[in-house]
């Protein structure tokens, strides 16, 4: 049986091996997920942000066990790679290990390869397999973030930033562009020292009421992940969150953003790869460099020279 | 492109010691390649999910406990079960010389005691790469 038709059948170990394919860009990947594009678009996607040590994989562990009125549930949980080596110590699974046996939940580790979003450029494939091969419900854990680090937003339904008491003061959260993005704040470690600042902080964020804002005031649950708390909260704040979506019609608007996304993404880095291997093919740049060296033409007229080069090259090979 | 080396260092049992699992899952994510570490007392079971979820192509038992004998070939018996006899076994710990040949026997083809160095690790790996199946 093709790996496609046991990844649609539910065969774990096929889908491991496909998230696998994805991940390291191998030949047959195209064509897998042409054969699962057909049975994608059913799963509902959350995204789950925040810095490092904020309790992000604590926090889904504890959801996992509210997630009973669910059959099938996915954890996609993203670790920084070593610019150094390529190699990546993947440590968030180690918190949701009870869930382990569970038949229902499929937990995977993903390295970033790189990229500096929070999440990796293959996570967005491994969605697409997970949902093909049933999961109702995905979450993507990032790598610990800070401020900007904003790529899941396109990826997930509802996204949610982990705070922590005690993380800086309220110009912090004015600085974060992260806190645009977010659906739902969690003030996780709630019994720590300054939670309660940290939500007067939120608050008064969330009055300033900006103009752009998609859905006006945003929810905050306080939890502790380790001492099960709010947890409760948390969960129907994310259904609910969900069902509101769908009610508002602005589920089928982001996931039409995301496709466009997606699709743009892939386009823009074809071409790159194209340009790149032309530029290596025929050493142009550094041919034409030198005419640009102790002034001379400037760096702008070159780079249209250029592609006017690569254009003729790309026609004639098409 | 080649498909990255994906490894799961795990600790079966009640033994809670885990520095050498930590170590040796830092040390082979430093030489380049993805490592899962599962954190201390899994249960065969859940090691066995967890390698196949994961997808990987090696695993590292690691056990200071003493119930090696039982724990490693409970685990590499499930995986056959599973289907998924072809990850390449490796352990490590409290092991004594005299127990290694009949978990040689049970898959588990190199053991690594306290004192090895590093590099021997990474040779293994190196040395059984060309046996990951191509996918």
């Amino acid at each position: 049986m093709k790996l496609a038709e046991k990844v649609i059948l539910g065969d774990v170990r096929a889908l491991g091996r496909a998230i696998s394919l994805v991940e390291n860009e191998h030949p047959d990947k195209h064509a897998l997920l042409e054969q699962l594009a057909p049975h994608c678009g059913k799963a509902m996607v959350w995204g789950i942000t925040g810095s490092p040590g904020s309790g992000k994989s604590t926090l889904i562990d504890r959801l996992l066990t509210h997630g009973e009125s669910h059959r099938k549930l996915a954890v996609l949980a993203v670790d920084p790679t070593s610019p150094q080596t390529g190699g990546a110590f993947l440590g968030d699974r180690l918190r949701m290990q009870s869930h382990a046996q569970d038949q229902r939940i499929f937990i995977r580790s993903i390295a970033s390869r790189g990229k500096l979003g929070g999440i990796s450029s293959a996570t967005g494939d491994a969605i697409k397999v997970l949902d093909a091969a049933g999961y109702e419900l995905i979450i993507i854990e990032t790598v610990g973030i800070g401020q900007s680090e904003i790529d899941v937003r396109s990826l997930a339904d509802v996204l949610v930033l982990v705070l922590n008491p005690g993380s800086g003061d309220s110009i912090q959260l004015l600085k974060a562009w992260i806190v645009e993005v977010a659906d739902v704040f969690v003030i996780n470690k709630c019994d720590k020292a300054e939670a309660n600042r940290l939500s007067a902080d939120l608050d008064f964020f969330q009055s300033l009421k900006m103009p752009t804002a998609e859905n006006g005031r945003r929810p905050v649950v306080i939890t502790s992940a380790t001492l099960d708390k709010g947890i409760d909260e948390l969960w129907r704040t994310l259904l609910n969150c969900q069902d509101n979506l769908v009610a508002n019609g602005s589920l089928r608007d982001r996931r039409a953003r995301r496709i466009q996304e997606e699709i743009s993404d892939l386009v823009a880095a074809k071409m790159q790869e194209e340009l790149t291997r032309f530029m290596n093919d025929t050493g142009i740049v550094e041919k034409l460099s030198a005419s640009s060296l102790g002034g001379g033409k400037s760096i702008y007229a070159l780079r249209d020279e250029i592609l006017s080069e690569f254009w003729k090259d790309f026609y004639k090979s098409q | 492109m080649g498909m990255k080396i994906r490894i799961l260092i795990a600790k079966p049992g009640l033994d809670g010691h885990d520095r050498g699992a930590k170590y040796v899952a830092r040390a082979l994510a430093e030489a380049g390649y993805a490592v899962i570490y599962t954190g201390i007392r899994q249960s065969p079971e859940a090691i066995v999910r967890t390698a196949i979820q994961e997808d990987v192509d090696f695993w590292g038992l690691s056990l200071l406990s003493g119930a090696h004998n039982e724990l490693f070939p409970r685990i590499t018996q499930l995986l056959r079960q599973q289907g998924a006899g072809d990850i390449i076994c490796f352990g490590g710990g409290i092991i004594p010389q005299q127990d290694v040949p009949a978990l040689k026997e049970q898959g588990i083809e190199a053991i690594f005691t306290p004192g090895t160095p590093m590099q021997e690790i990474i040779d293994f790996i190196e040395a059984n790469r060309h046996r990951v199946r191509a996918a």
